[in-house]
């Protein structure tokens, strides 16, 4: 069975581990002088990071790769291991040799989920390793526009055990999709947009309950303000939210929100906040305002007065290890229970 | 001797319709079984259920003394359209077949392959109907099964390689005496090859014996208008007709006919096979069953 198994698998798994290979080669050669930069440079190590045009791209590559390999193992490897047996009948033929059915289903899903998870672990390991020093760089405050902390989605998704863990769940969604609908072509289609919805929906529906977050109460500075949200007409808007940094380096924020001092959710925040904007609405004053100023410090000081507070929660970067263990365990889990029923349904009548 | 396929009370349901109903059968080792009625008639479904592929509604059938799909490697299944995989070549299907079966008989197969004039390296995919269904068969052949169930094995060959199909079937069983039950909906398939036959029609068994047995006990009557009423007891009415002066029955009866009114004539095999396929089948009809 084993023989078989990668008889009707190795062309699949090949198109796939050699596109991984090739990558994790390149980032194994790239990989040591990325290191001597960040030693060298130190400080300036980010900065610096544009001129070797290889290393964003590399980044970049190993983050689209790490996305993009769950759904494809999803549908390509998952999706016609079995449906294809079912479309074309020759379930009959291997089921009328000496094995049993759930024999045979466990070898498949087995060997193959194997794969699945070594290849996608492999290339999860070689990017971490890799983006290590740029990772590193950041949480330690160093200033980046095209770098983002590890502990914010699109980085999180694309380091360590999560992708590995999607891969696991993407595989075993293949499979139990193409018992249920018997087509390769619709099991495949599915998977892949099963797959893709759950990465986007992920971040902001599973994610944040994985772990308890960090629930803090701020005062809103100068310096920590980071954003105002306004809506109305430019010549009198309303402030909607206010966003204040967390303090905290490489934190991923979940939630921000500004209550009064009796602790209720404002929605609309008075029309004097006004004055503790950064700089003027767009298209009032081309002028751009000092960073500080009398009225707005008095602004700042008037809402601490009052009362207003920042309602904050969010993970810091030292939970990064905690959250991927979750979220990989997860993943893990509903991979598992997708594969139980499979086993369930291969017992079942198909004809 | 055990029976190959006993089976009883054996029903399956699709949805709301039945597929196979209250089939009750027992058939002896030993034999070519030809499995004979329309499309639709419940044929594979009775087959499918004595090789495990599906688990019966009502009732239970045993192979070879236990339970369908608990001798997997004694019960060997050439599925209907003889499936291969398309893209596995025809040295990959032995080496399937000898991975996966205890028993495998590789000199057997290489010997059929060679004697088939197939091209080992040829992928399944682009070989004809018939050579298809001989690989197929080989790999039913070369696992040593007791007894190999075929499910209208020869249904998409032109003539030419129907007969040389069964004709191999045959050999095969003359040189390594196993059991047989074929499918077919062609009486001329049954006829060239079996000595054992079952009649499905409308999801029920009309009639199961051997075929020299039915042979022997089936006749032909005509004779002036008569009643069915008034035919002796023991004269099992398959199938009547009359005209204003005549009356002709199609009759099973294990005693000779002596009634000197009767013009009696032996049947052919098709002609037993159509009486019982012809007659409208309806639900409350006991089922013939030949005395052994």
């Amino acid at each position: 069975m084993t023989w078989l198994t990668w008889r009707q698998f190795r062309v699949q798994f090949l198109v796939v581990a050699s596109v991984i290979l090739a990558t994790a080669v390149v980032l194994a050669v790239t990989g040591p002088n990325l290191l001597d930069d960040y030693h060298r440079l130190t400080d300036n190590f980010i900065a610096n990071l544009g001129f070797k045009r290889l290393n964003p791209l590399l980044y970049r590559v190993g983050q689209v790769l790490l996305y993009a390999a769950p759904p494809v193992i999803g549908a390509f490897w998952g999706a016609p291991l079995i449906a294809r047996e079912l479309e074309t009948g020759t379930y009959r033929l291997v089921w009328s040799q000496s094995i049993s059915r759930r024999r045979w289903l466990a070898t498949k899903v087995g060997l193959t989920g194997l794969a699945a998870v070594a290849i996608t672990g492999l290339l999860s390991f070689a990017v971490t390793w890799w983006s290590d020093p740029i990772d590193d760089a950041i949480n330690a405050g160093q200033d980046s526009n095209t770098y983002l902390p590890r502990m914010f989605p699109p980085t999180f998704s694309a380091r360590g055990l999560v992708p590995v863990g999607y891969a696991a769940f993407a595989f075993a969604l293949g499979v139990a999709v193409g018992l249920v609908v018997r087509r390769t072509l619709v099991a495949l289609a599915i998977t892949l947009a099963a797959v893709i919805l759950i990465q986007i929906i992920t971040p902001s529906f599973i994610r944040p309950h994985l772990l308890a977050p960090t629930d803090q109460y701020l005062v809103a500075t100068s310096e920590n303000i980071r954003g105002f949200m306004l809506s109305g007409p430019d010549s009198n808007p309303e402030v909607r939210q206010i966003e204040v940094a967390s303090g905290s380096v490489g934190a991923w924020k979940l939630y921000d929100r500004t209550v009064d001092k009796s602790g209720n959710v404002v929605d609309t925040l008075p029309n004097w906040t006004m004055q503790c904007a950064p700089g003027p609405p767009p298209g009032l004053q081309k002028q751009q305002q000092p960073a500080t100023s009398p009225e707005r410090d008095a602004c700042f000081q008037r809402l601490a007065d009052e009362g207003y507070r920042q309602h904050v929660k969010y993970f810091t970067a030292d939970k990064f290890w905690a959250l991927q263990w979750r979220e990989f365990g997860f993943f893990v889990l509903l991979a598992l229970l997708l594969t139980g029923f499979s086993f369930w349904r291969i017992r079942r009548d198909l004809s | 001797m055990t029976a190959v396929l006993n089976a009883q009370g054996l029903g399956k349901k699709y949805g709301r319709r039945w597929a196979l109903t209250d089939c009750d059968l027992e058939v002896p080792a030993g034999h070519v079984v030809g499995l004979v009625g329309p499309n639709g008639a419940g044929k594979s479904t009775l087959l499918n259920m004595a090789v495990g592929m599906l688990t019966p509604t009502t009732g239970s059938v045993d192979v070879l003394g236990a339970p369908a799909g608990t001798q997997q490697a004694k019960v060997g299944y050439v599925a209907q359209d003889t499936p291969t995989y398309a893209r596995l070549s025809v040295a990959d299907h032995l080496k399937l077949g000898a991975r996966l079966n205890p028993a495998w008989d590789e000199s057997l197969a290489q010997q059929r392959i060679q004697h088939l004039e197939l091209d080992p390296k040829q992928r399944a995919g682009k070989l004809s109907g018939g050579q298809r269904a001989q690989l197929a068969l080989t790999l039913g052949l070369a696992k040593r099964p007791e007894l190999l169930i075929l499910d209208e094995p020869v249904a998409p060959l032109d003539p030419l390689a129907r007969r040389e199909f069964l004709q191999d079937l045959m050999e095969a069983v003359a040189e390594q005496e196993f059991s047989v039950v074929l499918s077919s909906h062609l009486v001329s398939d049954v006829e060239r090859s079996c000595d054992y036959l079952i009649v499905l029609v409308g999801s029920r068994v009309q009639v199961s014996g051997e075929i020299d047995t039915l042979l022997a006990t089936h006749f032909r009557i005509t004779g002036p208008r008569r009643d069915r009423k008034d035919l002796p007891q023991d004269q099992h009415v398959v199938t009547e007709s009359h005209t204003d002066r005549q009356s002709t029955y199609l009759i099973r009866t294990d005693r000779p006919i002596l009634d000197p009114a009767w013009n009696v004539t032996q049947l052919t095999l098709e002609d037993l096979v159509l009486a019982y396929m012809g007659r409208d089948v309806r639900p409350e009809r006991p089922v013939l069953e030949v005395q052994r």
